[in-house]
C-alpha cells in the first residue's frame, strides 16, 4: 500500500505582500519567503505515520509547482517521506482548482497502487480548499475531508473521525480514499538533522505533462475562473482608543458604554 | 439556462444559520439578474425545511426526502445536485461555506466541469456575471473573482451576508427521488457526537478570546464567564491551543477558524499576523493586554492596557449591570 501526500509551497506566514498591477510579490523579514503550506504539515506527518505504524510501503510527497517547490519537497523528505516527486510544466501555470485536480489525479495514477492520498485543509495563499474533493472526483475515489483522526485502517477500508461544524463524525469507507486533514490530527515532527542532510543531497524527479495521462484541460487557457484582480486590504480606519480613566471598574464602565453605542451588544 | 439555486442546509429539520445567509445572498443576486431563487432541500423529514425555505424567500423548492440524505454525506448529496443541474441548467449555484457546503460546491463544480469561487465575503452582479470578493494570502489581500463561462458555483463565508428574513411566502416543493441507493454510496456514517454546549465560533455575533496572557487552562475561566454573560463564543489564539489550555476547535487564526463577529474581545492575545488572519474582518475589536506595544492594539478600535484578571471581572460586572 502506497500513501501519497500532496503539498504546496506557499509564502511564509509572516511574509509582507506587495501588489503592483495585479501581480503579487512578497518577501519575508525572517529571510525565508517560501515554506511548506502549514496545513499540509499535518498531512505529511500522517503520511509518515501510516508508513511507520500501519504498514504503508511508501510515503510519497508530491507537489505541483515551479522549480522552487523542490525546496518544499526536501522538507517533506527531511521529515521522513520516502520519496518526492515534483510535477512541473510551464503548461500547468494558471490552472484553476479543477485543472490542478486533473494534473494531481494523473500524477497519483502514475505513482500507482496508491490507497490513501492526503491533503492539507487548504493552502494559505489561495485559501480555497477546493482541490481535495476535486482530486477525489477526478480519481473517482471517496473524499473524506476535515479528518481529525484515523481510527482504523486495513482490510481494504478506513475509519476516520471528521471535525465538522456541528460536531464529530465517525465515517467508514472502502479504500482508496482522498483525505483532507485538519490540525487536530497530529503534531508534525521537526525534520531531523540526519533527515535534513539526506534530503539536501536528494535529486527530486520531475514529471511534466508529457509524463502524465491527464484527462481533460489544464493551464490558464482552460481555467474557468478569473482571479486576476488582486489588491491590498484597505487599512483599518482610525486609531485605537485606549481607555485609561483610572480603576479597572471605571475603565470597564466606559468601555461598556461605548460598545452599547456601537450597537454590537 | 436559468435560475439561481441555493443549497438550503439543515440538520434535524432545522435550517442552519449559514443557509439563511445563503438564501439572503441568492435573493439579492436573483433580483439583479431578474431570475428566480430555487432552494434545494435535501435530507430526511425535511418537509418543514421546504416550508421554511419558501417563507425565507425561495420562489421554488426542489426537495428530496430520503434516509440516504440525512447524514449530509457529499457522496449522497453531490450526485443529486449534479443530476438536477444537468437537467435544469441553473445559471448560479450558491451554498454557505460550511464543512458540507465546501465539499458540495467542490464536488458539483468538478462534475459540471465549471468554475467555483469559494468562501466569498461580497457579491456584485455585473451583467450576467457575479463578481465575488474573497480574501487571499491569509486575509492580507483581497481578490475579485468570477467564473468566466458556464454555471457559476459560489460558496459564502459564514456571517458575511445578511440572513434572509421571513416573507410569509409559501408554496409546494417539487419532490424528487435521490439518484443513489444506500448500497451505491461507499461511505457510511457510523457515529456522530454533537458539539458539546457553547456558542459556535463561526455563527457567533460576539467572541471573547484568550491567548498566551491567560497563563494556563484555569486562566480561561474569566474569559468563559464574560462569554457567558454576553452569550458569546469562546475563542483562543494558537499559543493557548498549542499549550494545551483549550481544545483546537476554539482556535481562531490562520490554522484555525476564520471569524467575523460584530464584536471580538481579545484578552491577553498579542495579535500575531497569523491570529489577525482569522479575525481581522470583525466589526469592532477590543484588545485587553498588559503590553501597550502588542500588535493587537494596531487592529483594535478600543483598548485597555492592563491585567486581564482585573479587567475581565470588572467588565463582567459592568455588562451584567447593563444587561440586567
Amino acid at each position: 500500500m502506497k500513501v501519497v501526500v500532496c503539498v504546496k509551497q506557499t509564502p511564509s506566514t509572516t511574509a509582507d505582500f506587495n501588489v503592483e498591477n495585479g501581480v503579487v510579490s512578497w518577501d519575508d523579514p525572517g529571510g525565508k519567503p517560501n515554506i511548506v503550506n502549514p496545513w499540509d504539515e499535518y498531512a505529511v506527518e500522517e503520511a509518515i505515520r501510516l508508513k511507520e505504524n500501519h504498514g504503508a510501503s511508501d510515503a510519497i510527497a508530491l507537489s505541483m509547482g515551479g522549480a522552487s517547490s523542490a525546496e518544499a519537497l526536501k522538507t517533506c523528505l527531511a521529515m521522513g517521506c520516502t520519496e518526492a516527486i515534483l510535477v512541473n510544466d510551464e503548461a500547468f501555470t494558471g490552472s484553476d482548482s479543477l485543472g490542478t485536480a486533473r494534473v494531481l489525479a494523473a500524477a497519483i495514477n502514475k505513482v500507482g497502487d496508491v490507497q490513501v492520498a492526503l491533503f492539507g485543509k487548504q493552502a494559505i495563499d489561495g485559501d480555497s480548499g477546493q482541490t481535495v474533493v476535486q482530486v477525489a472526483r477526478k480519481l473517482a475515489w471517496t473524499p473524506l475531508t476535515f479528518v481529525s483522526a484515523i481510527k482504523e485502517i486495513g482490510g481494504g477500508s478506513i475509519t476516520v473521525e471528521r471535525l465538522l461544524d456541528e460536531g464529530k463524525e465517525i465515517v467508514k469507507a472502502p479504500l482508496p480514499v482522498v483525505l483532507g486533514t485538519v490540525k487536530e490530527l497530529n503534531e508534525p515532527r521537526y525534520p531531523s538533522f540526519m533527515g535534513i542532510r539526506k534530503a539536501s543531497r536528494a535529486t527530486i524527479p520531475e514529471w511534466t505533462a508529457a509524463d502524465l495521462e491527464i484527462d481533460g484541460a489544464y493551464g490558464s487557457e482552460a481555467s474557468k475562473v478569473d482571479w486576476s484582480t488582486v489588491y491590498a486590504l484597505p487599512p483599518r480606519e482610525g486609531e485605537v482608543e485606549i481607555i485609561d480613566a483610572g480603576s479597572a471598574s471605571e475603565n470597564a464602565e466606559i468601555l461598556v458604554e461605548k460598545l452599547f453605542a456601537e450597537k454590537v451588544i | 439556462m436559468s435560475g439561481v439555486w441555493v443549497y438550503v442546509e439543515s440538520r434535524d429539520g432545522k435550517i442552519s444559520t449559514i443557509a439563511r445567509e445563503a438564501i439572503g445572498a441568492a435573493r439579492m443576486v436573483a433580483d439583479e439578474l431578474v431570475e428566480d431563487v430555487i432552494g434545494l432541500v435535501f435530507g430526511e423529514d425535511v418537509h418543514g425545511v421546504a416550508d421554511a425555505a419558501f417563507d425565507l424567500g425561495c420562489d421554488e423548492v426542489i426537495g428530496a426526502d430520503d434516509a440516504t440524505l440525512k447524514d449530509g454525506r457529499v457522496e449522497a448529496i453531490g450526485p443529486l445536485v449534479v443530476a438536477l443541474a444537468r437537467e435544469h441548467e441553473p445559471d448560479v449555484i450558491i451554498a454557505g461555506a460550511s464543512t458540507l457546503g465546501r465539499d458540495l460546491t467542490s464536488w458539483v463544480a468538478a462534475d459540471l466541469d465549471t468554475g467555483l469561487v469559494s468562501d466569498c465575503i461580497a457579491l456584485e452582479v455585473d451583467g450576467e456575471t457575479i463578481k465575488a470578493t474573497r480574501p487571499v494570502y491569509a486575509g492580507k489581500l483581497l481578490s475579485t473573482v468570477f467564473v468566466k463561462e458556464g454555471a457559476q458555483v459560489i460558496s459564502l463565508r459564514s456571517r458575511a451576508f445578511a440572513q434572509a428574513e421571513s416573507t410569509g411566502g409559501s408554496g409546494t416543493a417539487d419532490w424528487v427521488d435521490p439518484v443513489l441507493e444506500e448500497d451505491d454510496i461507499p461511505s457510511k456514517v457510523i457515529g456522530f457526537e454533537e458539539k458539546g454546549g457553547g456558542v459556535s465560533l463561526t455563527d457567533a455575533s460576539i467572541i471573547v478570546s484568550g491567548g498566551r496572557g491567560v497563563g494556563g487552562p484555569e486562566g480561561f475561566e474569566p474569559v468563559r464567564e464574560l462569554a457567558k454573560v454576553l452569550g458569546a463564543a469562546v475563542g483562543a489564539s494558537r499559543a493557548a491551543v498549542d499549550a494545551g489550555w483549550i481544545p483546537y476547535e476554539h482556535q481562531v487564526g490562520q490554522t484555525g477558524k476564520t471569524v467575523s463577529p460584530d464584536l471580538y474581545i481579545a484578552c491577553g492575545i498579542s495579535g500575531a499576523i497569523q491570529h489577525q488572519a482569522g479575525m481581522r474582518t470583525s466589526k469592532v475589536i477590543v484588545a485587553i493586554n498588559k503590553d501597550p506595544e502588542a500588535p493587537i492594539f494596531k487592529l483594535a478600535q478600543y483598548g485597555i492596557v492592563g491585567d486581564l484578571f482585573q479587567v475581565l471581572p470588572a467588565l463582567n460586572e459592568a455588562f451584567s449591570e447593563r444587561l440586567g
